[in-house]
């Protein structure tokens, strides 16, 4: 099934952020398991026959209702997308700092907190 | 012309092509941003497009010719004006039409459907949220161009590679 | 037809994802996880979203830029491997059980093809389709949602959004002191 692919992408993205030593494989792990969210939030509110929720000036309201897909997960994914964008953002900031005080991308050498 | 694309930006091709479509991308992300009640898109990839107009010109011509366009100073400023006319919106709200955030234009003036100037209170909040998006995407940008780790007195410091105008 | 484009679409991303995070180049793992992204629009294109579409292609593109910001023009030295094995083999194992036991929630949910709207007619998805044009005078059904009828979201976004990139500026922030010593010798 369609949902269950998207499952085992937001595994492998968990598998990333909590199996790797690389600072940037873990910040690509979070990446596809935000991808993985949003794909099943989009895939849940498709209807067969579909047709996307927009109006212009030859439609006929009765079919309109009847054949357009859902529009509530869109409404929610589109703010996600962006949000996504920003929390990378300050990820990679942080990385940047971690690089200058330990210069290395290795998690397994920030053990020591004195720096 | 003098050729000063030896350390910076990237080759003349891509600085010619830059130099042609920059006006077109901007256009477009304005397009968006203006008729995202009409059509797919609205303010949230509107304003990502004209962020990346920015970010073509910092890598092909360096940072300076794109601090130049739009100051960091001014930058910071249109992301809190987006942010706050966005805040002014949902507040007028409340006085005319009784709910926070309610469309009031739509209700006090009911419009023409599919037109530009329609659907109330829509647009101006697609134009401020697209300003916000825009800068902000802008500014980290900028930073993460002029930011870079250098090797001094046997220790990494961040420093920023910009020329400092020193302040006689 | 769509069901299987989509199934191979999820296939070819599966295997983007599985070489993003076993390749030792970290240009190649960023190109990767471009490519999933990109495939990830097409999809959204097929299933009828084209604002996300949009949305996710020029997001996609600026976070593949600054990813690679990051990541490149740092000498480093190859880490590879994952941490010690029986960390390694115990967190996989909790992965396989969070795998088998969401194989039983998935019969739950409605097919692939039903949206939840369609359990009953007074659904608010169904209001908005039928109501959204009238009421809010807008034709993209999406922004009427997500600037009209659910705008207090849209202000939770905005600021969340804020907040994340003063947090980043904040940290990248250089302090620079008057030179009293040493004058500028690099």
């Amino acid at each position: 099934m369609i949902y269950a692919l998207c499952f085992i992408l937001f595994l492998i993205g968990l598998y990333g952020v909590t199996c790797k030593k690389n600072i940037v494989k873990i910040i690509l792990g979070m990446v596809i398991m935000e991808y993985a969210v949003n794909l099943f939030l989009i895939l849940s509110g498709w209807r067969k026959g579909g047709q996307p929720p927009i109006i212009d000036s030859q439609t006929n309201m009765e079919t309109f209702v009847s054949r357009a897909v859902d529009p509530l997960p869109q409404a929610l994914v589109l703010t996600s997308i962006v949000i996504g964008l920003g929390i990378l953002s300050l990820m990679v900031a942080i990385a940047i700092r971690l690089y200058e005080r330990y210069g290395t991308f290795d998690i397994t050498e920030m053990r020591r907190l004195k720096g | 012309m003098t050729e000063k694309n030896k350390t910076v930006g990237m080759s003349l091709v891509v600085q010619t092509v830059t130099r042609w479509l920059k006006g077109f991308i901007f256009l477009y992300g304005v397009y968006i941003v203006l008729y995202g009640h009409l059509s797919p898109g609205g303010g949230f990839p509107g304003g990502v497009i004209i962020a990346s107009t920015f970010v073509l010109l910092t890598l092909s011509f360096g940072k300076e010719r794109s601090l130049g366009k739009l100051g960091k100073l001014l930058a910071s400023e249109l992301d809190s004006l987006g942010a706050l006319l966005f805040l002014l919106v949902a507040a007028t709200g409340i006085v005319w039409g009784g709910t926070f955030f309610s469309n009031f234009i739509e209700r006090i003036a009911p419009s023409r459907h599919f037109h530009l100037f329609s659907a109330g209170v829509i647009p101006l909040c697609n134009i401020a949220i697209g300003m916000k998006v825009g800068a902000s995407l802008f500014m980290i940008f900028i930073i993460l161009a002029v930011i870079r780790v250098k090797e001094i007195n046997g220790r990494r410091k961040l420093i920023t590679t910009e020329k400092r105008r020193t302040k006689k | 037809m769509i069901e299987i484009l989509v199934g191979s679409f999820l296939v070819f991303m599966i295997i983007g994802a599985l070489i993003a995070l076993e390749t030792s180049d970290l240009l190649s793992s960023v190109i990767s996880v471009g490519a999933v992204g990109a495939a990830m629009s097409i999809c959204f294109l097929l299933v009828g979203a084209p604002d996300i579409a949009i949305t996710q292609m020029v997001v996609e593109i600026l976070s593949l830029v600054i990813l690679i910001r990051a990541t490149i023009r740092r000498d480093l030295t190859t880490i590879d491997g994952d941490r010690e094995f029986f960390g390694l083999m115990a967190t996989l194992a909790m992965i396989f059980v969070f795998l088998v036991l969401g194989f039983y929630v998935f019969p739950e949910l409605p097919r692939f093809g039903t949206p939840s709207m369609l359990q009953s007619s007074q659904s608010p998805a169904q209001h908005y389709l039928r109501n959204g044009l009238k009421e809010t005078g807008a034709a993209n059904i999406v922004t009427a949602v997500i600037l009209d009828y659910r705008g207090y979201d849209t202000l939770g976004e905005a600021t969340v959004l804020f907040t994340s990139i003063l947090g980043a500026l904040a940290i990248l922030r250089v302090y620079s002191r008057k030179k009293k010593s040493h004058d500028g010798k690099k």
